[in-house]
């Protein structure tokens, strides 16, 4: 009898340590409230492995602001958030290791080059990543000619292609968070997103995206909305 | 260490590219110090008496100038966020990134100093003085300073709110570097001043960065 329980101890644990190795993403009870005015309350959301989860929302529905939370940026009026097991706000350079958080805001200098911006980008992020190897992505990202030009005298979606491209660079992430990716880019760019999206979920990665256009990821999807709440 | 010497790294290639705006400080700190002379008139014992406290101010007015933007653009541009997010504690990067806001912005001021002593008909110990109170003040400026810029990093045209919040955290730093240099005009010790202005560094040094990255975290919010 003991020792039947001792067994079923030791399977219990295995099957919370696998729960948790699959668990990418975990939030709970989350509430937001912004200039008085209530975004979300008790919101709870799970991201399993090889997972897309779409979120919905009308403008300031908090789309943005659930997101910035959910990677640690800005911080929830309640509630908890764990990425692969590790709380964001206890920790977030260890939560943040497994992610890449791309919001609205580019997080390249329009001083530097595309070069300069992506080989700082790989080094604040631990990234041995060649000079080459940035010049190869740079022109897999149709930027070729261009990585040594400073970013503010690219377009609007070059720009957005040069951070883009951090999608490209970092292989280890479990978890992509993107806010908006496909905003002024062109048809072949934007398919060539979604090629990449779908071949990190197939490899296993997790998405979790917003996005106002039609997605076409052949991969499964699930949608969780937010309500606008006045 | 290599990870924080790309953010020096970074910081500087921005400078260069900036270098005109890197400029202005510096030039109203030279244009300040020059209208002295002109208004109080050509007496020597007179811009030897106040020349302590006019470099003193107006090096605190030039750096708070030039401090508004340590963190704006990378505030503007979503830099910080990826600061935020990346392997390096916060408190790291921004003791890195005053650091070396205190090399590009300061260091040549310190290296002018002696034409604008000259200028303020300042003696030799008067500028051994000034230099050792610069020496241990501007870091203190820069450190306390950069609480400040964060806190108001998110809010437009945050300028003035910046000098209002922090001139007045300068008035100990400034009273110990005048009291010093006067000291030395009239051949006393001020060994006192400079131990002051010394545990204000050490304070700064180990209380300010996780100040700032806290405040920057709340900027964000």
């Amino acid at each position: 009898m003991v020792g039947q329980c001792i067994v079923f101890m030791v399977i219990f644990r295995r099957l919370i340590y696998v729960s948790k190795l699959l668990t990418v993403l975990s939030a709970r009870d989350l509430s937001c409230e912004k200039q008085d005015r209530i975004l979300f309350e008790n919101v709870d959301l799970q991201i399993e492995a090889g997972e897309l989860v779409l979120l919905r929302g009308e403008n300031g529905a908090g789309k943005t602001s659930l997101l910035r939370i959910l990677v640690g940026l800005s911080q929830a009026q309640a509630g908890s958030v764990s990425i692969c097991g590790e709380d964001v706000n206890h920790d977030i350079n260890l939560a943040s290791q497994h992610i890449i958080y791309f919001g609205h805001k580019l997080g390249v200098s329009g001083l530097l080059s595309p070069i300069e911006n992506l080989t700082f980008w790989c080094k604040q992020h631990g990234l041995a990543i060649s000079h080459d190897n940035i010049v190869d992505t740079l022109e897999t990202l149709g930027l070729e000619g261009l990585e040594s030009l400073p970013v503010k005298y690219l377009s609007q979606g070059q720009q957005r292609r040069v951070s883009l491209a951090r999608l490209w660079l970092k292989n280890d992430a479990k978890l992509w968070v993107l806010d908006e990716p496909m905003t002024a880019l062109d048809v072949q760019m934007v398919a060539q997103v979604e090629q990449k999206i779908t071949a990190f979920l197939r490899a296993g990665g997790s998405v979790l995206m917003t996005s106002h256009q039609a997605v076409k990821i052949e991969h499964e999807q699930r949608e969780f909305t937010l309500e606008y709440r006045w | 260490m290599s990870v924080l010497w790309s953010y020096c790294k970074r910081d500087i290639a921005l400078a260069y590219r900036q270098r005109a705006e890197l400029m202005q400080p510096l030039m109203f700190f030279i244009m300040v110090i020059t209208l002295f002379p002109l208004a109080i008139g050509p007496s020597p014992e007179i811009l030897q008496r106040v020349s302590g406290a006019v470099i003193w101010v107006a090096a605190i007015l030039s750096l708070l100038l030039g401090m508004e933007r340590m963190f704006r653009d990378d505030f503007n541009d979503g830099t910080l966020e990826q600061y935020v997010l990346s392997t390096t504690p916060l408190y790291l990067i921004v003791l890195v990134k005053v650091l070396t806001h205190w090399l590009i912005h300061i260091l040549p001021l310190l290296l002018l100093s002696p034409l604008l002593a000259l200028f303020l008909n300042m003696t030799m110990a008067m500028y051994v003085a000034l230099l050792a109170t610069l020496l241990l003040g501007t870091p203190v400026i820069s450190l306390i300073g950069a609480i400040g810029v964060a806190l108001t990093v998110g809010l437009q045209r945050s300028g003035v709110l910046v000098a209002l919040l922090l001139i007045p955290l300068f008035i100990p730093l400034l009273i110990f570097a005048t009291s010093a240099i006067d000291s030395a005009s009239l051949q006393l010790p001020y060994a006192f001043q400079l131990g002051m202005m010394t545990a204000l560094v050490l304070f700064a040094l180990a209380a300010s960065p996780a100040a700032i990255s806290y405040s920057l975290k709340v900027s964000q919010n």
